[in-house]
């Protein structure tokens, strides 16, 4: 059982490669019922986006199943050639998957770095993914645990906290000024792409209400009706700003249309409560004097992208530390799987089914002192055959399915039947096994088929 | 045990100035709930040392002005813990934990015989703690005031560091700034009332014009044109928090004069 990844994303391929590849939410079931189709192929994820295509896999057979995958790929669009997508492509296995997903979920590995939308998407994937039955137990537990540790990224690091976006920073800003947004008031004037964007984020953040102005007054009317604001006539916006707490003005005029007197005066109507002002034209139009009047707060589009880069930076530091976070939590998931490769569980069952034998024999023997040499062997033999004959099933049965695609589920039963997790068997123990690997239940369901007779001649002489 | 948990407590606070410092100056969050913690702990041990001062105490006996300082330095740490569970801003403590700090050191530098005032009556208990209160209204008033003014200057200039981030809105600021004075102002006007009549018991005359009772006196007349200010013709926002401050070196003056008074007494 190996987890591999294959793959492009925007690091490796172009748009043009990208659109072609993605598979639309509607038929992403049936791209994975085709993909677990694949002999080989025992479970799938699909995950495209518009930034990548991915297909996390567990597969028997490395090799085989980089070429599977890579075969579903290029069916998935007619127009595309295996040949085509092979530069394109990474492939990953084992540790390096399972990174690989780990940073993809806690959007290491996104256009914009801690942008949140690829998680929703990765739960969106594995969600269809559950609906086909493509999963099993390694990628149920891989993804979850994806989605973990891209939540302790977001909740230990900052890394989604700071704005990325000129639109989104004067958000960011109003929110240093105004603690809350609701009962606060937003003048929109002049009607500017990133200025209506600015707008939107500041309404979406819960400004409760919106005044636009445009020099047409049509566009104003209609401005209003999309935002559920109202229209103030262009000439009369300058006596209307002191009922503004933030002023977003973005017009195409080449002078400046407020003055550092008409914000003085606005500040003083407002009895000096801050007012919040963003110029995003250029031109600008904000006069930059009026920086200095008091309780104003001028910033225009080269602070708002100061702020941006200067976020991005900080972003990228946070970056760092959520690497870290990655490793370690690959590191986990790692001794997981290996938890499930069958012969560390029989050995790990094996050396706890004797070490408690081997305690209850000796609490027995201690309490019986007259016993001949003879008899305390009897008294061994019946505890190991009890012993034997109670795993001998689970040995088994853990060897048949090995191979078979619930095996992983069987071994981690086992693991928790018996408790076995916390008792790794040391490599000496796993290779002293691998080399005689029937010896120990072969032998034991032999003595275990003897056992009868003296078993119960014990009891009688214990008694 | 009074002495034992007041050393304790001095301890901690030094441990939590420190702590909230490199907080404030640190981009990690991780310091905030140990600052917090150590902060915590340390009023849990104040909170003993004055129930222990409290019950050991005779009730005739003046407050001793360390005392009164004391119940100060406990008192800001509480505000700051109210306002900290309320509303979660951790870089409050920076600036309230090291004032507490600073109140519990004079505390403990002052001869704990210095008295507030002559023994007299009950009263004299009333006018301590509720002209201590005031102050404390005012102290929070000031901080607040400080955080503004940093604030501002910040935005002004387009400083966006890591203080930056963790000083809370302005207006939230602003908003600090007007409850702690609203809340201060009649306790320090009910303060001075009953020390007023304090002193007619034991002197005869209700004003003696000496430093305490002048500076208390600026003091209040001082927050009382800043609440009319406030009110009437919006002295808020800068404005407020730089007579905040002002008022606050009247708040310290005012102490002074009680030591100074103190001590003219004793000697």
């Amino acid at each position: 059982m190996h987890l591999i990844v294959v793959g492009l994303s925007h690091k490796t391929a172009p748009i043009e490669i990208r659109e072609r590849l993605a598979v639309p939410e509607s038929r992403l079931g049936e791209a994975l019922t085709r993909l677990c189709s694949y002999p080989g192929v025992k479970e799938g994820i699909l995950l495209s986006t518009c930034n990548r295509v991915e297909v996390y896999s567990v597969v028997d057979d490395i090799e085989a199943g980089y070429g599977r995958i890579q075969e579903f790929l290029a069916d998935t669009h007619l127009s595309l050639s295996s040949e085509q997508l092979t530069p394109h492509l990474y492939w990953h296995t084992g540790d390096r998957a399972i990174g690989h997903l780990f940073r993809v979920a806690a959007s290491l590995d996104s256009m914009i770095i801690g942008e949140s939308q690829i998680l929703g998407q990765l739960k969106n994937s594995f969600e269809v993914a559950l609906t086909h039955k493509t999963t099993g137990v390694i990628m149920n537990k891989v993804v979850k645990k994806a989605i973990s540790v891209a939540k302790r990224v977001r909740t230990e690091t900052k890394i989604s906290e700071m704005a990325v976006s000129v639109s989104y920073a004067a958000v960011e800003l109003a929110k240093k000024i105004f603690s809350n947004l609701h009962e606060k008031t937003v003048l929109l004037v002049g009607a500017g792409e990133m200025a209506k964007l600015a707008a939107k984020h500041l309404i979406a953040h819960g400004v409760g209400h919106v005044r636009i102005t445009t020099r047409t007054p049509q566009h104003a009317v209609d401005l209003a009706a999309k935002f559920g604001g109202t229209a103030v006539p262009f000439d009369q916006f300058k006596d209307d700003m002191g009922s503004a707490d933030i002023v977003l003005v973005s017009t195409g005029a080449a002078h400046y249309l407020v003055g550092a007197e008409d914000v003085h005066r606005a500040v003083e109507e407002r009895m000096n409560r801050p007012m919040f002002l963003i110029d995003i034209s250029v031109p600008r139009n904000i006069d930059p004097a009026v920086r200095h009047v008091d309780n104003a707060f001028l910033f225009d589009i080269d602070d708002l992208k100061h702020r941006v880069e200067q976020n991005r930076a900080e972003r990228l530091q946070e970056a760092e530390k959520a690497e870290k976070m990655v490793l370690e939590e690959v590191t986990t998931t790692l001794d997981w799987m290996k938890s499930l490769e069958v012969t560390p569980t029989i050995v790990a069952l094996r050396n706890r089914v004797d070490d408690m034998k081997r305690a209850e024999v000796d609490k027995v023997l201690a309490r019986l002192p007259h016993l001949s040499p003879q008899d305390r062997e009897l008294v061994e033999t019946l505890a190991s055959s009890i012993v034997n004959k109670l795993i001998h099933r689970t040995m088994v049965t853990l060897k048949t399915e090995v191979h078979s695609s619930s095996g992983p589920a069987f071994v981690e039963a086992a693991r928790r039947f018996f408790s076995l997790d916390g008792q790794s068997p040391s490599v000496q123990q796993i290779e002293t096994y691998t080399e005689s690997p029937c010896c120990h239940t072969e032998s034991s369901a032999e003595s275990g088929a003897e056992a009868p007779d003296p078993e119960t001649s014990t009891h009688k002489r214990a008694r | 045990m009074a002495a034992i948990c007041f050393m304790i407590t001095l301890v901690l606070y030094i441990v939590a100035t420190v702590s909230f410092f490199s907080y404030s100056l640190r981009r990690s969050e991780a310091l905030s709930n140990v600052s917090l913690g150590i902060t915590a702990a340390g009023f849990a041990s104040h909170t003993v040392a004055l129930a222990a001062r409290i019950a050991g105490a005779s009730s005739s006996a003046p407050p001793s002005f360390s005392d009164a300082l004391s119940f100060f330095s406990w008192m800001i740490v509480l505000v700051f813990l109210v306002v900290e569970f309320r509303h979660r801003i951790h870089v409050l403590g920076s600036f309230m934990v090291p004032l507490a700090l600073a109140s519990l050191i004079s505390a403990a530098a002052l001869p704990e015989t210095v008295p507030t005032l002559q023994p007299v009556f009950k009263t004299l208990w009333f006018h301590v703690t509720l002209s201590m209160l005031g102050a404390v209204g005012f102290t929070v008033a000031f901080v607040a005031g400080v955080m503004y003014l940093i604030q501002d200057r910040f935005l002004k200039s387009k400083q966006f560091n890591v203080l930056y981030s963790k000083l809370p809105a302005l207006d939230f600021l602003d908003h600090l700034n007007q409850q702690s004075i609203v809340l201060g102002f009649p306790l320090l006007t009910l303060g001075i009332v009953t020390g007023a009549i304090s002193a007619q018991f034991a002197r005869g005359s209700y004003v003696s014009w000496n430093p305490e009772q002048t500076w208390a006196l600026v003091t209040w007349l001082f927050y009382f044109v800043v609440l009319l200010g406030r009110l009437t013709i919006g002295w808020r926002a800068k404005r407020a928090a730089y007579l905040t401050v002002i008022g606050f070196a009247c708040v310290i003056l005012t102490l002074v004069g009680v030591v100074l008074k103190g001590h003219s007494a004793l000697s």
